[in-house]
């Protein structure tokens, strides 16, 4: 008796306020008749990755541009570590589907390009961008362009841009969409790496049921017609095994199978 | 171009016209078509001379000047419009109208407005050269990739920084391409002008040796002119190949 209403708390408990990063609070967004958004709210743990997941048209990519500040909420508001979000702001990096690379610059001036609109000295900024390089596996590409680069290091340049900034919040946009399968898989091994080792907090924009249950603390379910926060799912996988085994584990395949049965009445 | 497995050098078509030109000029068919090498030998003997270099300073400075200001006030009007959908609706118009008006019948205008001199030899340049110039700035504007917009915004970019390091190189190999067609117009511009405002120049060289019949003259300073333009047309077309690599990526 006592264990069960131990675990009913345990279940049932907000996470502290401190322990929120970002909250949405009565979001609604129209764009003409079309209800992009209605009254949605939703909070971000801090530290913590969670994916937005839904079927096209269920208003994911909308809100996570919201949250960037890029895009103005008809109604609510988005509050980044308590404070109301009123435009973009240094507290959160961008990482966009399309890399959103600056075509004519290097790898070096693309990654420290966050830093130079932030007025960030030249040598201070290589200095930084040089660390973030390395770290995304890009080492001796510094001098090279995007052209000349495969898609899935484009976007490695384009994460590490957002990484160097050091925002606390980071936003990722459906960022392996436009990479192969492979390439697909070591980023989100890498992913896992960066969230267990960057205190930073990750909103990641998604259409892929095994992404979003793979790579989340947190799993936002949205559906369309209206816009709406389905059901939040905190996938308790065991990751301590090592990435290897996280497709294998029956958590893992149970929410998979889960969501699916979710989703496939909203899929034409 | 090959030919029988020979390569033909670049410009190879100039020796063919060359050559038919010379030989019907030896005929003495019309005197308006004098020898090819007469023409060349008459462009030795000017060049140099005072009055044409003279002519050449007098029509380089208006040229010069009038392509400055197309440049400058066309590629920022170009990227406002392209930016702005505001002025966009205001100015169009305005810019279509003066891209295919014709200029010429406006110059006795600009010479009320502007009087005599070289004012208004370099507004009638500028005119001829800035209405293409806002129109390519403006499409290559407007076609910047929308992502590229929002991550300079996302990264905390001011207008102006969002001007000089994103949409002006966004929009270079379109803002190029006007910049070329655009001098080309301004050396129409410039010599239009200096017939009829004030007759200066190589405006009034070719006023002098077409009215005089000497042909030779006009050809060569003709020549001269054709060669000035085509130096600035292919630099600009080198510009332009070098920023190529990246216009199929934007």
């Amino acid at each position: 008796m006592v264990m069960s209403q131990t675990k009913e708390a345990f279940t049932n408990a907000q996470p502290l306020e401190d322990d929120i990063a970002v909250s949405v609070r009565g979001v609604s967004k129209n764009y003409g008749d079309v209800e992009a958004l209605k009254n949605m709210s939703l909070e971000f743990p801090r530290g913590q990755l969670t994916s937005l997941l839904g079927p096209s048209g269920c208003g994911k990519t909308t809100l996570l541009k919201i949250i960037a500040g890029l895009l103005d909420a008809d109604t609510g508001e988005i509050l980044v570590n308590g404070k109301p979000v009123s435009g973009p702001g240094p507290d959160r990096a961008f990482v966009f589907q399309d890399f959103a690379l600056l075509p004519w610059a290097s790898v070096m001036r693309n990654v420290a390009f966050g830093l130079e609109l932030r007025g960030v000295a030249k040598s201070e900024r290589e200095d930084k961008a040089a660390k973030y390089i390395k770290d995304v596996g890009l080492q001796g590409f510094e001098g090279a362009y995007p052209h000349e680069l495969s898609g899935g290091m484009r976007q490695r340049v384009g994460l590490a841009r957002a990484l160097s900034v050091d925002s606390k919040v980071l936003l990722l946009d459906e960022p392996f969409s436009a990479v192969d399968e492979q390439t697909r898989r070591k980023f989100q091994e890498d992913l896992l790496a960066l969230v267990a080792n960057e205190n930073k907090t990750f909103i990641f924009v998604t259409h892929s049921i095994e992404e979003a249950v793979y790579c989340s603390d947190q799993i936002a379910l949205l559906l369309p017609r209206p816009s709406r926060v389905h059901e939040i799912i905190r996938p308790n996988i065991d990751r301590s095994k090592g990435v290897e085994h996280i497709r294998r584990e029956p958590e893992y395949l149970d929410i998979v199978d889960q969501i699916w049965a979710s989703l496939r009445a909203y899929v034409e | 171009m090959y030919i029988n497995g020979y390569k033909l050098p670049n410009m190879s078509s100039l020796l063919v016209w060359g050559l038919l030109w010379e030989i019907i000029g030896q005929t003495g068919w019309t005197f308006f078509i004098p020898p090819l090498s007469e023409v060349f030998a008459t462009l030795f003997s000017i060049i140099g001379t005072p009055a044409f270099t003279k002519a050449l300073y007098e029509t380089a400075q208006a040229f010069l000047a009038g392509v400055f200001f197309s440049i400058t006030i066309g590629i920022p009007v170009g990227i406002f419009m392209g930016r702005s959908r505001l002025l966009d609706e205001l100015l169009l118009p305005w810019v279509n109208i003066f891209v295919s008006a014709p200029l010429t019948a406006l110059v006795p205008v600009l010479m009320v407005l502007f009087g005599f001199g070289l004012k208004s030899i370099i507004i009638t340049t500028t005119l001829f050269g800035i209405w293409i110039i806002i129109l390519n700035t403006r499409a290559g504007v407007r076609q910047i990739n929308r992502s590229l917009v929002e991550m300079s915004r996302s990264f905390g970019a001011s207008q102006f920084d969002a001007f000089t390091k994103i949409y002006f190189w966004a929009a270079l190999p379109e803002i190029l391409g006007g910049v070329r067609i655009g001098v080309i117009r301004a050396v129409k511009g410039v010599i239009i002008g200096q017939l009829l405002i004030s007759i200066v120049g190589f405006g009034a060289l070719f006023e002098l040796y077409a009215s005089n019949f000497l042909m030779a003259h006009f050809w060569a300073v003709l020549i001269v002119l054709f060669a000035l333009a085509f130096s600035i047309s292919e630099f600009l077309g080198y510009l332009e190949k070098k920023v190529a690599y990246y216009a199929a990526s934007r």
